[in-house]
């Protein structure tokens, strides 16, 4: 599925996500090293999930590529020119409109002073769209896209007046609005109901397919990581330690951290109440002091001695996974 | 596993209506269902359909605003609806059934280490000294997998999985014979709530604890269930066992919400249910799942009643011969 | 438009909301009564007022309406004049330009004590010659009384009770009650009926003419009583409503809206904006807010106005600035905020479209409650002697009541007045607010 030939759209390099610790208000007291040393490409209409779980730093890389953290060190290089790192001001301001952004909580990402049409206009007012007969024209245009019809039903409600799932909608309609090239998707679905959550699903998917989206999808789900995405990357403690296509990570998952998660997922089975699940010990690591060495060692069941303390594994390749574990070396 | 004779609970025509400002909700309508001493049932909806209300009506942690309270909850053969609000409060609540809920990790208080905190219902209702909360705690910490030590901690020390395990602690210290569980899981990460359950099935398992579990989330909730009851727009729909209602549930609504789950060992397309439920204000007459029935057809104008197919119960009129 | 019509269908289900509504609009009314037939120059000119002004009324005048609270009736004042035709004249022109002037007044004395005072103001005209005036009094018995003959200049005051004459040929010092009383009567009350007053007035030149006004200082008067300069405290209740709305509604809204401006720039700018902003408040939370007022009023100026910017000034720095800005902290995170960023949303209009929309509902109930806190805030600095030197205020009645020790003298009219007003103010805005708070913050509702 893959189009190798297609151009790099964002391209992560080595990037560092640092957040300084303060004492009182003042003296340093350490970093937490939220993202530390991820490297990766996005191609044009690329999907990619970023599985881990809360902590492990794929909000904080989230948040940098949407331009609203800086990165520490490392670089973000985004339609193969702007380094996003180095943006100030007014052009940092263009350039985070240019990603759509659809957020985990939809009822919290709305003003709940404003309407739906308000909602959506918003970004198109902040981005000098200035002839209003034209704003109206795009928010319908892109409320018939995410189905919220009749239009003029939904246009004058405000969001307590929405559903979930409508609510999540009027999200992905002003991510979208801007006609971005990308969308980061942080747990998109995660608090709608299960029924609704397929339908959200589907209808990003939708989207995507219909205008050629790149879409980093960021979840904590494994199971729904299947419907969306062409690659998944894990992510854990600050690192991505699994980066492989979906089918590949789903059916043979490399790191024991994927393997872990995997293994903790339930499908609806009843005979899952018979056994226990055998899970890591412990939690992850704090990123003031992570583990050295390998973050997953302390863990891991799978633990070479004397090697995963000490060095920190680098992207291996295994199959057609890239594997950040001395299993593979 | 029979559905008819729950020894342990059984509720009967449980009726809870709050009053607002445009009508009375329907929060739980007619209620039948019950539970057999060490079993877990798992009530299944999704928001608004009235399972958290059906958890405060049994436990009687009522709003201001009802309007209609009524039915029979039958606690080891007695109806416990007739006790007084004094007597229900010290014999029943806590004491008998206790409660994890929504969004517990979250509301411990954060002044208050947790120790003494998971110590309190145990000298409100069991009486026991400082010293002796202090080793019943430990005893439950162990229960659920808090390592001892971290009695003298605060809750924002902990993790969520750990706090989540301090409020099952909570629950469990007055040493109840039943434990609802709202929602137990839905904040927290996969791993973390893997070994949730993994706590859950362990007390159910060593300390013979019945659990009533209330989740939207079925693939989660069927690490515990050996009974599934289905809730929709304030009635239970469907009453099954676990094994049977995961294979293949009977009513249409419990299908598309099968249907609905993403898998991650089976590679099926899951398929959403259009429509909105209805709302509780007024709700349609006749089965209120009609509207977004693909099987519906004329008699759904009418209230359908319980079938009883094998021992499951599905009220839906596909099933009435 | 119509979320503005629902609102208020939601606020009327609340009874306290009606009271408080009804108790604005009552204001409200009497505001646009007194800007509407008082202007501001006439409002300030008679409250600077004077002898020549207020001199038809009596001093320290309880209201008229408290005769329906006693038995004992006292008089109250009245005046009648020729130049209104109040008073009936006459005229009968006989030859080489003389003519007789008849001016009658008849009224009805149905009251227990005597009058404080009768005057007779004349205004004569003439060239050479004065006109000649006798004056009568008739009691209800027909019993007629001369009271004087004098010759009447182009402005003369006659003081009944002083005229050494009249004391001589009534054989008392105390001229009124001998005028209430039948001549050998041993009563002390007056006696009630119909009294009347013939004043018959000869000029001698053609364009002559003699005017009179006739000022009967009983001990009540009118519908709020006088003061120690005999001004009549109507004046002041009236005007001092706009006034104390105007000081209220402008110190509420001016320190609100302010406050919240400021605590948002401050939390979302955070650094040293932030820190600046803490450092002003925490300074001024310590600093004497009333003496500071006290220092201006006695300085600078006691103009309300100055007062007014003053008050606010030093109350956008205050605690609120703390609270609004704890929400707006909680605001900042919330994800809206964040995806405004993400859409490249401006910081300003951040702050104006999306922090501080937020907190209207907070915003607005607080505003309600907090104008009695500023129209009680301008009447204590009047009592204390800072009130606007030339404005009619609620404030100034209690300042001037309290100045003439009212309450020991049981002139509690003087007191209360004002003070009812203050209240219901008070309980007007409250009663809002209360309401406000219910449907805006939806948390404190009953389901």
């Amino acid at each position: 599925m893959i189009d190798k030939q297609r151009d790099v759209l964002l391209s992560i390099d080595d990037l560092h996500v640092w957040f300084e610790l303060r004492r009182f208000g003042f003296g340093h007291a350490g970093y937490v090293k939220a993202v530390d040393g991820v490297t990766f490409d996005l191609h044009y209409g690329e999907t990619i999930a970023i599985v881990g779980e809360s902590g492990c730093g794929k909000s904080s890389l989230m948040k940098t590529i949407l331009g609203l953290n800086k990165p520490t060190k490392g670089s973000i290089t985004f339609d193969g020119s702007l380094d996003v790192g180095k943006l100030e001001g007014e052009r940092l301001r263009q350039y985070r409109a240019k990603i759509g952004y659809v957020q985990q909580d939809p009822f919290g990402a709305l003003a709940p002073f404003m309407n739906v049409q308000r909602i959506l206009e918003e970004p198109l007012v902040i981005n000098g769209v200035k002839d209003p007969a034209e704003r109206e024209r795009r928010v319908r245009k892109v409320m018939e896209e995410v189905k919220l019809t009749p239009v003029d039903d939904f246009m004058h409600k405000f969001p307590h007046m929405l559903s979930g799932g409508q609510q999540q909608r009027v999200v992905i309609a002003r991510a979208i609005i801007l006609e971005p090239k990308l969308v980061v998707a942080d747990e998109p679905v995660s608090m709608l109901d299960a029924s609704v959550r397929v339908e959200i699903l589907k209808l990003l998917r939708g989207l995507q397919e219909k205008y050629q989206l790149a879409v980093i999808y960021i979840t904590h789900d494994l199971s729904t990581v299947r419907y969306f995405s062409e690659r998944v990357f894990v992510m854990y403690a600050g690192n991505v330690v699994e980066k492989a296509p979906v089918n590949s990570l789903v059916q043979n998952p490399k790191h024991p951290y994927t393997l872990a998660l995997m293994d903790a997922t339930s499908d609806p089975d009843a005979n899952n109440a018979l056994t226990y699940r055998e899970l890591p010990p412990g939690e992850p690591p704090s990123l003031v002091k992570p583990p050295s060495g390998c973050r997953f060692h302390p863990r891991c069941p799978r633990r070479i001695e004397n090697l995963c303390e000490v060095e920190e594994p680098y992207d291996l390749q295994a199959d057609d996974h890239l594997v950040a574990c001395w299993l593979y070396k | 596993m029979s559905q008819t004779n729950n020894n342990l609970l059984r509720i009967e025509d449980l009726v809870l209506h709050f009053g607002t400002t445009r009508g009375s909700v329907q929060a739980v309508d007619k209620v039948n269902f019950g539970l057999n001493a060490n079993q877990a049932v798992v009530v299944l909806g999704e928001s608004g359909c009235g399972k958290s209300s059906l958890a405060k009506a049994i436990l009687r942690l009522l709003p201001r605003n009802v309007v209609s309270y009524s039915g029979r909850i039958y606690l080891d053969g007695n109806d416990v609806m007739k006790l007084n609000d004094e007597d229900f409060r010290q014999n029943i609540r806590w004491a008998s059934i206790s409660m994890v809920p929504q969004a517990a990790m979250n509301s411990l208080n954060p002044v208050i280490r947790v120790g003494d905190q998971v110590a309190e219902p145990a000298i409100i209702h069991l009486g026991v000294s400082k010293q002796d909360a202090v080793s019943l705690v430990k005893k439950m910490f162990q229960h659920v997998g808090v390592p001892e030590d971290f009695i003298n901690r605060y809750p924002f020390e902990l993790s969520g999985g750990m706090r989540q395990r301090v409020a099952i602690a909570m629950a469990l210290v007055t040493s109840p014979n039943l434990i609802i569980l709202d929602e137990p899981t839905s904040a927290l990460d996969v791993l973390t709530q893997a070994s949730i359950f993994n706590v859950l099935k362990r007390l159910k398992g060593e300390l013979g604890i019945s659990f009533i579990l209330i989740t939207h989330d079925i693939a989660t909730s069927s690490e515990l269930a050996d009974g599934v009851a289905v809730m929709y727009a304030g009635q239970i729909v469907e009453i099954s066992d676990a094994h049977r209602f995961f294979a293949e549930p009977l009513h249409p609504y419990s299908r598309m919400l099968m249907a609905s789950v993403p898998r991650l060992r089976a590679n099926v397309e899951p398929e959403f249910i259009t429509g909105q439920p209805p709302s509780l204000l007024n709700p349609p007459k006749g089965c209120r799942f009609a509207d977004r029935c693909p099987k519906r057809f004329d008699k759904c104008s009418e209230e359908p009643p319980t079938a009883n197919v094998d021992g499951i119960q599905v009220k839906c009129w596909l099933y009435t011969s | 438009m119509n979320t503005f019509k629902k609102s208020f269908r939601e606020l009327v289900r609340y009874p306290s909301a009606i009271i408080g509504l009804v108790s604005i609009g009552f204001l409200l009314v009497v505001s646009v009564y007194a800007l509407a037939t008082i202007p501001y120059s006439e409002a300030t000119r008679l409250w600077r007022g004077g002898e020549d002004v207020w001199y038809q009324n009596p001093k320290y005048a309880a209201p008229a309406w408290m005769n329906y609270f006693s038995d004992v009736k006292k008089p109250v004042s009245f005046a009648v004049s020729t130049r209104d035709e109040s008073m009936t004249k006459t005229v009968e022109t006989a030859a080489q330009g003389t003519s007789t002037i008849t001016i009658l007044h008849s009224f009805d004395y149905t009251y227990d004590e005597f009058p404080q005072e009768m005057i007779l103001y004349f205004d004569g005209t003439y060239q050479d010659k004065l006109p000649f005036v006798s004056v009568a009094w008739i009691m209800p018995s027909g019993e007629r009384v001369r009271i004087a003959d004098l010759a009447v200049d182009r402005d003369l005051t006659f003081r009944i009770s002083q005229d050494q004459k009249l004391m001589k040929r009534l054989h008392t010092e105390d001229v009124l009650p001998a005028l209430f009383i039948e001549p050998k009567s041993e009563s002390t009350v007056p006696v009630k009926g119909t009294y009347q007053l013939e004043i018959t007035a000869v000029t001698f030149e053609a364009n002559s003419d003699v005017n009179v006004e006739f000022v009967l200082h009983g001990t009540l008067y009118g519908a709020a009583g006088t003061d120690q300069y005999r001004r009549d405290l109507m004046l002041p209740l009236l005007w001092g409503t706009p006034i104390a709305l105007a000081f209220g509604l402008l110190a509420a809204l001016g320190t609100s809206l302010l406050t919240m401006i400021i605590a948002a720039i401050g939390s979302w700018y955070g650094g040293w904006v932030d820190e600046l902003i803490q450092r002003i408040t925490e300074i001024n939370l310590v600093l004497p807010f009333l003496a500071i007022l006290i220092m201006v009023g006695t300085f600078y100026s006691r103009s309300i106005w100055v007062i007014l910017g003053v008050t606010v000034l030093l109350s956008i720095f205050s605690g609120a600035i703390k609270t609004y800005r704890a929400v707006f902290m909680q605001s900042k995170v919330s994800p809206y905020i964040e995806a405004a960023r993400a859409y490249g949303t401006t910081d300003r209009r951040i702050i104006f479209s999306y922090l501080i929309p937020r907190m209207i509902p907070l915003l607005i109930p607080a505003l309600v409650s907090s104008v009695p806190a500023f129209v009680f805030l301008e009447a204590s600095l009047a009592v204390l002697g800072l009130g606007d030197p030339v404005l009619p205020t609620w404030g100034k009645i209690i300042e001037n009541a309290f100045a003439e020790g009212a309450l020991y003298r049981g002139l509690y009219y003087w007191v209360l007045e004002p003070a009812a007003l203050l209240m219901l103010t008070g309980l007007g805005f409250a009663m809002l607010g209360f309401a406000l708070d219910r449907i805006f913050n939806p948390r404190l509702r009953d389901v």
